[in-house]
């Protein structure tokens, strides 16, 4: 594909793109990350100086990145997508030999000045290089063996140098956001029939190995897998998080205890109140009515997505568009259910909302990727 | 790579089914996680809820204020003192090193005071306040507050500890209080939650300990808003808990500080108590300690001191000493005669010095001997031999029986740690205790005081309490100011003549020329005594130290030299007060007892004032107003003898 394939005339260019802008979009970002704004101000009991400000300011600069990269044409993101892609794959070599250590994992790469997570960036390029994969490749290819182990390689190199780091949220949520792009792009369903059939075998393997020479995970991360099958095993130990955020989530009741007025997070018997369990506190501020409409509008962020993958005839934009909404709905429907004891504690924080800037950074150039696709998209000829 | 229009079609076909596909799983998963969420927020609320208010709401005791113990005037005597102290945060100090540094410029504090400061706050955690000076004065509290934006961290505290302002002169009867040890909270059968409070204190020994319960009262309680690790957030409500009752004792502080004084310098005790009422105006054991010392917590150096002190400080001789009460047993003797019809107290008997019964020599303490004595003159004269023959004439049986009906072998009822029922000697008592049949040298040595005979200083008072008013007085210490109609303690039934004779013969001890305690007497009109001296030998004095020219008590070592004794009640034709005198290793009852037991008694006479010279027989008056200036530079000064009005 090369831009050449559309029609360019009727391309919006200069500053009409900003007409073309997907703004109910931008208008549901704005309004899931103000919800965040809201909950930070709470947490910090009223002190927007320590978590809202910070929080707006990246917000802002993520806005920025977004409309950025979506007035830069979307052949141009595919054409650059296997060099980010293999950019990507050198950095996290590079976190293997050189990265700094923090929090008991080595995830950090510094350049001169530059703080930056590889892993994070890993989201965004593995999607935008399968995307560009299948663009690229013969249709009647795509569910040859040889050519899906190619993608699943893909996907599958980031991810298995970030579990070394170790971060297990992270390389699920770059394995899974791949999957999504790799089924979104037609492969025969045989083929994530037997992954799924592979996988409770890996579980299986998982568990049984350890204690073992050949123990796959962390002992920590165990201890997490336990601590989610029965919570109440260690309240003060390892099945604390999940315990505190339940009691949290469930004494929120219909319209929950009032704004400021969260007792489990102000006191604060919540851990990582303003980042991975933020969600934890808006259930318990604002309850079921608070809760339920977050969860309303981050479906909305995914619906709108899917409306743009399906308005485009370019395999890459609504492959893209496809795996960025793929991702996010992971972020959000992972962090959801670990808080509330559907899921065991994996550091996956809630998108826009939990207090944190790599992981707002990475979405929102993925959603400026879904703008990109929208403002340029091909269409049939009517 | 360049596509026909037909694969686009296609493209976008499968695509947007695999995106519907996807899109349908994902409303699937959002359905779930609406419907757990629903669940737990609908369903489980009111149980989470629960375990949300169970997480952050603690209930605190509040500990009450302990009762004030006060003397028969309302004189203070245990008390709660505002206590300074200066409490400082980790958390909020930083650097802990500079602001302990500057602290030791404007309060006391030693390098162990800021080594042991540093070292708590290290180990608890940084909100939790760290006591780091306490007890300060109002000066170096203002100083802190005044210097306050340089010392971060440190707040100025206002808390309540037990104080006792008259320090030593009530340790041994109102005791102390200390932190409550497992050994106490083992004792009780159901604690008071009260009790774990950290740094709680509770009664230790003396009116403390046996009035806890009235002393202590109930605990109030506080519900608080904590936080995950504890910290108290807010207070949500309060029940203020019911302070201790108060106690009013019958001690008189100011007669109770001047017998102390008067003790000074020995090792002694005193008893004055109310003839008639039974109530202990002073119960005065020497040498004391400062009850404050064991509040504060007590450094080691100086609780060995006390340990050691040949003088046992720690040891209430009141009602804990037991000593031979020697001649002041003479007066249990003669009525035990008396009653027995064995003499009529007029009957004369020689004493040629000694007394040989059944192949044994016994000594009167006057080798030359007393010549003829009446019952009357041998009292006064504290004949020995006089006695001898009276006990071997009504035998020990009845001698027990007399000492008991006195008051001398029982165990008395005080609210003090302590007190002992000393020994009243009894044919069973050796039978039972020795193995060995009652011999008549055991009645001899009974008849003056000793062998197995043991007293305690408030025995004797009683027993001389009762000789003053033929009434079976009990000692008393508590006053219930509510109950105003005073117990009348029952009659004592003894014979007037009998009495008559006894009183007569220890009023001539004091009065007579040729009493023992003359040297000892009052001559203010109204409070002239009359008493009785003893001397208690504690070792005989033996051959080899005889041979080496040890004749008189001086010359022996203080521990074994004999304890003198004096008893006493006046005034002799009123009796108002009975007073008991113990100075161990005194030497003699006359020269050591009587001089303490006539000015505590007339002290007792002149509402505890130092007696008035006149009160003196002229010769006496320069060298005992010598003895008053000396005596009156340690007297506590009336300032510190506060009233409550409590």
């Amino acid at each position: 594909m090369s831009y050449l394939e559309y029609n360019t005339k009727r391309m919006p260019a200069g500053l009409a793109k900003v007409l073309y802008l997907n703004w109910p979009l931008v208008a549901l970002l704005i309004a899931v990350a103000a919800y965040g704004f809201v909950m930070l101000y709470s947490i910090a009991g009223g002190n927007a100086a320590l978590w809202a400000e910070p929080q707006i300011r990246r917000f802002a600069a993520g806005l920025a990145i977004m409309f950025i990269i979506a007035f830069v044409p979307i052949w141009f993101w595919r054409s650059v997508a296997g060099v980010a892609y293999a950019a990507t794959i050198v950095l996290l070599l590079g976190v293997e030999f050189f990265g700094t250590v923090g929090m008991g994992a080595k995830r950090w790469l510094v350049i001169g000045p530059l703080r930056m997570q590889p892993s994070e960036l890993a989201k965004v390029t593995t999607i935008m290089a399968l995307a560009a994969y299948y663009d690229l490749l013969d249709m009647k290819r795509i569910s040859r063996p040889f050519w899906v182990l190619l993608a699943a390689l893909i996907a599958f190199i980031p991810a298995a140098l970030v579990l070394r780091q170790p971060d297990l949220g992270t390389a699920m949520l770059i394995l899974l956001g791949g999957g999504v792009v790799i089924f979104a792009a037609g492969v025969h369903w045989g083929y994530f029939a037997g992954l799924i059939g592979s996988g409770a075998a890996l579980v299986t393997a998982v568990l049984q190995s350890r204690g073992t020479e050949w123990q796959i995970l962390k002992d920590y991360q165990y201890r997490r897998i336990d601590s989610f099958l029965d919570p109440t095993l260690d309240p003060l130990g390892a099945g604390y998080h999940v315990n505190q955020s339940m009691i949290a989530l469930g004494s929120g009741g219909w319209s929950g205890r009032g704004f400021m007025e969260g007792t489990q997070a102000r006191l604060n018997f919540l851990p990582e109140k303003h980042t991975d369990f933020i969600f934890t506190t808006v259930a318990e501020e604002f309850g079921f009515v608070g809760a339920s409409s977050l969860l309303i509008l981050y479906m909305l962020v995914i619906g709108v997505c899917l409306l743009t993958a399906f308005n485009t005839t370019n395999r890459f934009a609504a492959l893209v568009t496809l795996g960025v909404a793929g991702t996010f709905f992971l972020y959000f429907a992972v962090n959801m259910a670990m808080v509330m004891g559907l899921a065991p504690v994996v550091g996956v924080p809630l998108p826009l909302v939990s207090y944190g800037g790599s992981a707002m950074i990475v979405l929102m150039v993925g959603f400026g990727l879904v703008q990109s696709a929208h403002i340029h998209r091909a269409r049939l000829p009517s | 790579m360049k596509r026909t229009e037909r694969e686009k079609a296609i493209s976008q076909r499968t695509i947007s089914r695999r995106a519907l596909l996807l899109g349908g799983v994902k409303l699937g998963v959002a359905g779930t996680l609406f419907w757990r969420l629903r669940d737990m927020q609908l369903n489980q609320s009111e149980q989470f809820h629960l375990l949300a208010e169970e997480n952050r709401i603690n209930l605190r005791l509040l500990p009450p204020v302990r009762g004030l113990i006060l003397d028969r005037n309302g004189v203070l005597l245990a008390g709660n003192e505002q206590n300074y102290r200066v409490v400082m945060k980790r958390d909020d100090a930083g650097d802990i090193d500079l602001v302990l540094a500057r602290l030791a410029q404007l309060i006391p504090l030693s390098e162990d005071d800021i080594a042991r400061a540093h070292h708590d706050m290290m180990r608890n955690r940084p909100f939790v306040p760290v006591t780091v000076a306490e007890r300060l004065s109002w000066d170096e509290i203002s100083r802190v507050a005044a210097n306050a934006p340089a010392l971060p961290g440190v707040t100025p505290e206002m808390g309540l500890s037990r104080h006792y302002p008259l320090q030593e002169d009530t340790a041994h009867v109102v005791g102390y209080v200390g932190p409550v040890s497992e050994a106490d909270l083992a004792a009780l059968e159901a604690p008071d939650p009260v009790l774990m409070i950290p740094r709680f204190q509770i009664g230790k020994s003396g009116v403390e300990r046996m009035h806890e319960d009235h002393l202590r009262g109930r605990a109030g309680s506080q519900r608080v808003e904590v936080n995950a690790v504890g910290r108290v957030m807010r207070e949500l409500d309060r029940v203020e808990g019911t302070p201790g009752g108060n106690l009013h004792l019958t001690i008189d502080a100011k007669l109770q500080n001047y017998a102390l004084e008067r003790l000074h310098g020995h090792s002694a005790a005193a008893v004055v108590m109310d003839v008639e009422s039974g109530e202990i105006l002073a119960l005065a054991s020497a040498p004391s300690f400062d009850a404050n010392l064991f509040v504060r917590g007590i450094s080691s150096s100086d609780f060995s001191g006390l340990l050691d002190n040949e003088y046992r400080p720690l040891v209430n001789k009141t009602v804990q000493g037991l000593y031979p009460p020697g001649s002041t047993f003479k007066m249990v003797t003669a009525l035990a005669a008396l009653e027995d019809g064995a003499t009529d107290g007029q009957e004369r008997v020689f004493c040629p010095g000694h007394m040989d019964i059944s192949g044994h020599r016994f000594h009167c303490w006057r080798r030359g001997g007393h010549g003829r004595v009446n019952m009357t003159s041998a009292l006064s004269e504290s004949c020995d031999v006089y006695f001898y023959e009276m006990a071997q004439r009504c035998g020990i049986d009845k001698i027990n029986a007399m000492s008991t009906r006195l008051g001398l072998g029982v165990r008395y009822d005080l609210p003090i740690t302590s007190v002992s029922a000393g020994l009243n000697p009894s044919r069973e008592w050796k039978q039972r205790n020795r193995n060995e049949a009652w011999r008549i040298g055991d009645t001899v040595n009974a008849s003056i005081g000793q062998g197995f005979v043991l007293t305690s200083p408030l025995q004797l008072a009683v027993m001389t309490a009762r000789l003053a008013t033929n009434k079976a007085v009990l000692p008393r210490l508590l006053r219930d100011p509510s109950e105003q109609a005073e117990q009348v303690a029952a009659d004592l039934d003894l014979r007037p003549e009998w009495l008559r004779l006894i009183r007569r013969g220890m009023a001539d001890t004091v009065n007579d020329a040729r009493g023992t305690a003359y040297s000892s007497r009052v001559v203010a009109d109204g409070q002239a005594m009359a008493g009785k001296t003893g001397t208690s030998q504690v070792f005989s004095i033996t051959r080899a130290e005889r041979e080496a020219g040890i004749r008189r008590q001086e010359d022996l070592p203080w521990n074994r030299r004999n304890h003198a004794l004096f008893v006493n009640y006046a005034p002799m034709d009123n009796p108002r007060v009975a007073v008991a005198v113990v100075v161990e290793h005194g030497g003699g009852g006359s020269s050591a007892a009587a001089p303490i037991g006539r000015d505590i008694t007339l002290a007792a006479l002149n509402g505890g004032s130092v007696p008035p010279l006149a009160a003196y027989p002229a010769p006496q008056r320069n060298r005992i107003r010598a003895e008053q200036l000396e005596l009156e530079e340690r007297l506590r000064p009336a300032e510190a003898m506060r009233i409550s009005r409590a």
